[in-house]
């Protein structure tokens, strides 16, 4: 280890006590370099040099707190405070591999230490049993390429349990009919119920259903030296500034710093991972905030720069042992992309909600987990939420695709009256659903397009599968049902149209036991390089119904379980 | 616009998409680190940054304990600073100004409240022009002088657009959102940087009277307070009426048996 351990240096950085962090040089062989901080990373870091191995965490944004977390919709949204850059990281779009890719932007991803985990919504529900065998149990879907997962839920559980009590989830056991097994309880009571939540719970159970209070990765109490929930209102989209949000900034990375072996370094963009003649990897080629580059070796390399960046960054490091792409002879890589599918309804209300207080969700139902695929026509299953997760001026600015009901003037006095009125009795119900994996929707690299480094741009394409559109719409008129039940004075929603842009980006490195239809095995080792690791979005082989950042932690928790047996047994060398 | 489902993303998609991105230079990485670097002057003007460096030392959860006391000790000198922040215009010249406020001030027009002017968003647009959205100011340049060229073609004996009434305004600005009664106007052809023009006040002046107050738009909060957004940073339930009588969380009657019919 080099000398350089250092304290204070982040000055006014840290809002606890500043803990010595160890500064390798590039040229020290670390155990491991892990690539990105977010919902894996941050937690591969923290199990991993608790562990007993040495880590450097290459993280492409800023190293940002809760002191640097602001509520201003203009540096945070219009100027991507948390997340990645378009000016810089220029994306392109096709619908199929037939069509000419134009330039527009075509996802939104956390681009600081904690990655997305710093300003998702944090829903926090686990997935269930059929996730992980549904293409056993429905059988071939026509277009689709869906396959059952290489572990059950069952393998997953106690990685679940373990995500609740070390990172910080909010909820109550037993509380749906439809929720898989648990080991245990969720380690603090919900959240306090919401306006939306009253309204939602009541309409549904009118209808029959089974709404149940939120799981969310917030915490409802104080621990571990954290604040609980001030029900401040700036949730989606924003960083925590009290640090109740789970993130893994707030809830991992401590404690990985704290074991003195880990070292994150932000402002760091890598560009290639690199092989020695013998096709093992030896370290990350990355470019620093100077635009320097620098080789960082280590035993290992674990790749968890989500489900777009660990396929491009594979297809960057393309070599002669690999020529379409490192880890890729499966073809696999970059494919199967899934989105979710769902959208949301809105509703209007005589009384006051103020549902801009506090989180977003409150409430949830499942019912609709696992539908009848004979009875509804398509394959997939979701559920609604009930929530508000609009801040002032994107409900106001957006026109038809904010807040306001669709014949709402743009401006002038009907807008004033519409906005003065609405913004405190509006609620959404919000419809998340399943995605089929298709082969042909993937993130690739753009060889035409160059970002600010130099190198080929993110490419997606995407075409939705029918049935996730049927499914979408099918969700939406239980949202209308809802709120014909609750006694909404108005409610709207537009039908579903085919997705063009990602925020939740699964499929693309796929996990299984074959090498020839997958990218990585069940300890997440790809088929290919056996030092080299894949965890994020992009191991998931089926979609869930949404919300993906929860499965995502837990297959980290199991990933730096594998990876260290196999480490201890020597299998890495 | 085309009717479909405001997806998933919508906020973090349409939002962002609503000031048009592609007025932007080619960004570079000295453009990024300066954007960072910025942000962390921007820092002095924000309340709870300056709360958490005032604690450094103490736990999260005291912070929490503490919330109300920091925000009212805090409150006092961000607004002094902030009041004499205002009113100066360094992009616009004193008649632009004047054009401009007129323009907002029919997208959130005064009437038995505040609108856009009362909020001083001529002010924020003046500074968003010359800071974070310098790289927009090629349309405000294309668009002052279209708005005079249609205000000339539509109602030729009104010399500028600030000196219409408010139905002669909204004709002239209905022109750029294609609401425009055909017979009124005959076709134009915007100049490139005027395509976006009104959309780009429109845009900038919500943001302006909703932005949250202490991070450098609405100044007195009178936007905040139009909408009911309570000026306050840590909120404790219930938040609204229909929260307020919530008896507590009771398992349905038919919890057990859902599971059994759990296929729809």
């Amino acid at each position: 280890m080099a000398a350089g351990r250092y304290a204070g240096i982040r000055k006014g950085r840290r809002e606890e006590m500043i803990v010595d962090q160890p500064k390798y040089k590039p040229s020290d062989e670390v155990d491991f370099v892990i690539i990105g901080s977010g919902a894996a990373g941050g937690i591969l870091a923290k199990e991993l040099s608790t562990n007993g191995f040495r880590v450097v965490v290459l993280e492409q944004g800023p190293y940002l707190t809760a002191a640097d977390f602001t509520h201003d919709e203009i540096k945070v949204l219009r100027e991507d405070l948390l997340t990645n850059k378009p000016k810089l990281q220029p994306n392109t779009f096709r619908k199929t591999p037939a069509d000419k890719a134009v330039r527009q932007r075509v996802l939104v991803y956390g681009r600081c230490v904690g990655g997305t985990s710093v300003h998702f919504t944090a829903n926090f529900w686990r997935f269930h049993e059929i996730d992980f065998i549904e293409r056993s149990k429905v059988g071939a879907v026509p277009g689709s390429t869906l396959a059952d997962w290489p572990i059950t839920y069952a393998d997953l559980e106690p990685y679940y349990t373990k995500v609740e009590w070390e990172i910080g989830v909010s909820g109550l056991a037993g509380a749906s009919p439809f929720d898989p097994p648990r080991s245990k309880p969720y380690p603090m009571p919900p959240l306090p119920v919401k306006s939306s939540g009253v309204i939602f719970e009541r309409a549904a159970r009118k209808l029959g259903w089974h709404p149940y209070p939120a799981p969310m990765a917030i915490l409802s109490r104080p621990r571990s030296g954290r604040s609980a929930c001030v029900n401040c209102g700036f949730c989606l989209g924003f960083g925590c500034e009290v640090g109740a949000k789970s993130s893994t900034l707030a809830a991992a990375i401590p404690a990985a710093e704290r074991t003195g072996r880990c070292e994150i370094r932000p402002n760091s963009y890598v560009f290639r991972i690199e092989l020695d003649s013998r096709g093992r990897a030896i370290g990350a080629a990355y470019f620093d905030e100077h635009k320097n580059t620098h080789l960082q070796r280590a035993k290992a390399v674990i790749c968890c720069a989500n489900g777009a960046e660990t396929p491009r960054l594979l297809l960057l490091s393309a070599n002669k042992l690999f020529p379409d792409g490192l880890a890729n002879s499966s073809g696999y890589v970059g494919k199967n992309l899934m989105l979710n599918s769902g959208g949301v309804i809105c509703g209007l209300f005589d009384e006051p909600l103020n549902d801009y207080k506090g989180y977003a969700v409150s409430r949830v139902l499942h019912d609709f987990y696992e539908l009848d695929h004979e009875k509804v026509g398509f394959y997939g299953g979701g559920g609604l939420d009930a929530r508000f997760d609009f801040t002032p001026i994107g409900f106001a600015v957006s026109g038809p695709f904010g807040g306001l009901p669709p014949d709402t003037p743009r401006w002038g006095k009907g807008f004033k009256d519409a906005i003065a009125h609405n913004f405190t009795r509006t609620m959404e119900v919000f419809c998340h659903g399943t995605s089929l994996p298709v082969a042909d929707n993937s993130f690739d690299i753009d060889s035409d397009v160059k970002d600010a480094w130099g190198l080929p741009a993110l490419r997606m394409t995407y075409k939705d599968h029918p049935d996730d559109l049927k499914l979408s719409n099918w969700l939406f008129d239980r949202g209308h049902e809802l709120f014909d039940a609750a006694g909404a004075k108005k409610h709207w929603g537009y039908p579903a149209a085919e997705q063009q842009f990602a925020v939740h980006l699964l499929g693309t490195c796929r996990m299984g036991k074959d090498p020839k239809t997958s990218v990585i095995n069940a300890d997440h080792q790809t088929h290919d390089v056996k030092n080299l690791f894949l965890c994020d979005g992009s191991s998931l082989v089926t979609s869930g119904r949404g919300q993906p950042t929860m499965t995502i932690m837990a297959l980290a928790f199991r990933a730096a379980d594998r990876i260290t047996a196999l480490a201890k047994r020597g299998d890495l060398a | 616009m085309q009717a479909a489902n405001r997806p998933i993303w919508h906020i973090t998609f349409f939002w962002r998409g609503a000031i048009p991105l592609d007025a932007h230079s080619p960004g570079d990485l000295q453009s990024l680190a300066i954007e960072e670097r910025s942000l962390f002057m921007f820092r002095d003007s924000n309340r709870r940054q300056f709360l958490l460096q005032s604690v450094t030392g103490f736990s999260a959860a005291w912070i929490s304990a503490q919330w109300p006391a920091l925000v009212a000790a805090a409150e006092h000198g961000r607004r002094e600073a902030q009041l004499a922040a205002r009113q100066r215009l360094e992009f616009f010249s004193p008649a632009e100004a004047v054009e401009i406020d007129a323009i907002s001030s029919r997208v959130i027009p005064t009437d038995e409240t505040p609108g856009a002017h009362e909020a001083g968003v001529v002010y924020f647009i003046d500074r968003a022009l010359t800071t974070f959205a310098a790289d927009s100011q090629a349309i405000f340049r294309d668009g002052l002088p279209e708005l005079q060229a249609r205000v000339t073609e539509i109602f030729p004996q009104l010399a500028k657009f600030s000196a219409g009434t408010p139905e002669q305004q909204d004709q002239v600005l209905h022109s750029f959102d294609g609401q425009a009664p055909k017979r009124a106007v005959r076709a134009f052809r915007p100049s490139p940087g005027a395509a976006t023009f009104f959309e780009t006040v429109r845009t900038f002046t919500i943001a302006a009277f909703l932005l949250d107050p202490d991070t450098g738009g609405n100044p007195e909060g009178i936007g905040w307070k139009l909408i009911g957004r309570e000026r306050e940073h840590m909120f404790q339930p219930p938040f609204g009426y229909y929260d307020k009588d919530y008896p507590g969380w009771q398992p349905a009657a038919t919890q057990e048996s859902a599971k059994d019919g759990a296929k729809k």
